[in-house]
């Protein structure tokens, strides 16, 4: 497991039914390339978030597939727009295995 | 007024936009901060201060205004882990003494000051807690963990006026610090104020020139995607220069650090800033 991974996750806590929502995901990442040497000259072998998705009430929102030119600690910004009150599930898959995950609720009246 | 003359006050007011920071003001999480005032009365050379985030893009300036959108806030959170993170040998950490980084609000605007007849910065502070406190390794000037944490500490005295002291005791150290500010220095033979006084505004190559102001010190700057302390950042402006950097929390540094703060008397603090 990657070192010093945390998860954050920017989404209103209330929102009105069918306004359009801004949500902010950002994970604390190395996104190692798989192309560098440590000092050793050994390979530092790829360790990139591959995968990142949220759900809302157990349907899927978003899916990403991410390659390894993307930036260390990556952020997504998106919109949605939420039916009715529940939560969102946030997870970011990782080449080495890990899987981390956050969810957010939010009160929509 | 004939069209000469109408051509030539429109190609002077290109050019004046092309060289003059920005207008625009910065709040942040609906804070606003003062980025532009008159100088203090003992920086003799210019009329009007500017904080760093007047010169740069408009995107790098709207990733300051937000704390989530902020990636200085990664490791802000960082710090808050290490605050409760238990080494040493007195078998202590931050919070054993402290109760909350918020009680060092007001603490970056006055840094650094006069203690002991020693000048001293937030680091020297954090490592003197180290060191005698909690009997543990002292961190390095500008490694991870201690920018983090002089992020943390920053943080708290956010919005507040930068305001060091620079008579009395401290008198001595700013005369030290202004006088390496007009030393020129380096293969390039070039002071700070050749750039950040005579020609700020101004392009040098690829990079837009700013005052050099360290109201948003530790800075996170978007070309290494870190921390940066502003002795590290010297140490990359002597570099640039072709001089032989001082060294970090060497007593050169800690004076034109002083220096420096006081130049931008009045500014907010912006920490941690964002700058590429």
């Amino acid at each position: 497991m990657a070192k010093g991974v945390k998860p954050r996750v920017k989404v209103p806590k209330t929102a009105a039914a069918g306004e359009k929502i801004t949500i902010k995901c950002l994970i604390s990442h190395k996104m190692e390339s798989g192309q560098r040497k440590d000092d050793d000259g050994n390979v530092i072998p790829r360790s990139i978030i591959n995968r990142f998705t949220a759900d809302f009430n157990g349907q899927n929102v978003i899916d990403v597939a991410l390659e390894p030119a993307i930036s260390t600690n990556p952020f997504f910004e998106f919109e949605a727009i939420v039916p009715e009150s529940g939560e969102f599930t946030f997870t970011w898959y990782d080449d080495d295995g890990s899987v981390y995950d956050t969810s957010k609720k939010i009160e929509v009246s | 007024m004939s069209l000469a003359k109408w051509i030539t006050v429109a190609v002077m007011s290109v050019s004046t936009a092309a060289i003059a920071q920005d207008s625009s003001t910065l709040t942040i999480e609906g804070e606003s901060m003062v980025t532009e005032t008159s100088a203090p009365a003992h920086v003799e050379n210019l009329d009007t201060i500017y904080s760093g985030w007047r010169f740069r893009s408009s995107e790098t300036q709207a990733l300051e205004t937000d704390d989530f959108d902020n990636p200085a806030f990664v490791f802000v959170d960082q710090a808050i882990d290490l605050w409760d993170k238990v080494e040493g040998a007195a078998n202590k950490s931050c919070s054993s003494c402290h109760e909350g980084a918020e009680e060092f609000a007001g603490l970056r605007a006055q840094l650094p000051r006069v203690e002991d007849g020693q000048l001293v910065a937030m680091e020297d502070l954090i490592n003197e807690c180290r060191t005698e406190r909690m009997e543990a390794e002292p961190w390095k000037w500008s490694k991870g963990n201690m920018t983090a944490m002089t992020s943390l500490i920053g943080l708290q005295s956010r919005g507040m006026p930068v305001n060091v002291a620079i008579d009395g005791e401290a008198a001595p150290f700013w005369e030290a610090g202004k006088e390496l500010y007009y030393t020129r220095l380096g293969q390039l033979d070039l002071s700070c104020s050749n750039c950040h006084e005579n020609n700020y505004g101004m392009m040098i190559r690829a990079d837009h020139l700013s005052q050099g102001q360290i109201n948003g010190s530790p800075t996170y700057r978007l070309k290494n995607a870190k921390m940066n302390s502003v002795h590290g950042r010297f140490k990359g402006c002597m570099k640039n220069i072709r001089a032989e950097p001082f060294a970090e929390g060497g007593p050169e540094f800690k004076a034109l650090e002083l220096y420096l703060a006081s130049r931008g008397q009045g500014l907010s603090v912006e920490t941690p800033s964002v700058r590429n």
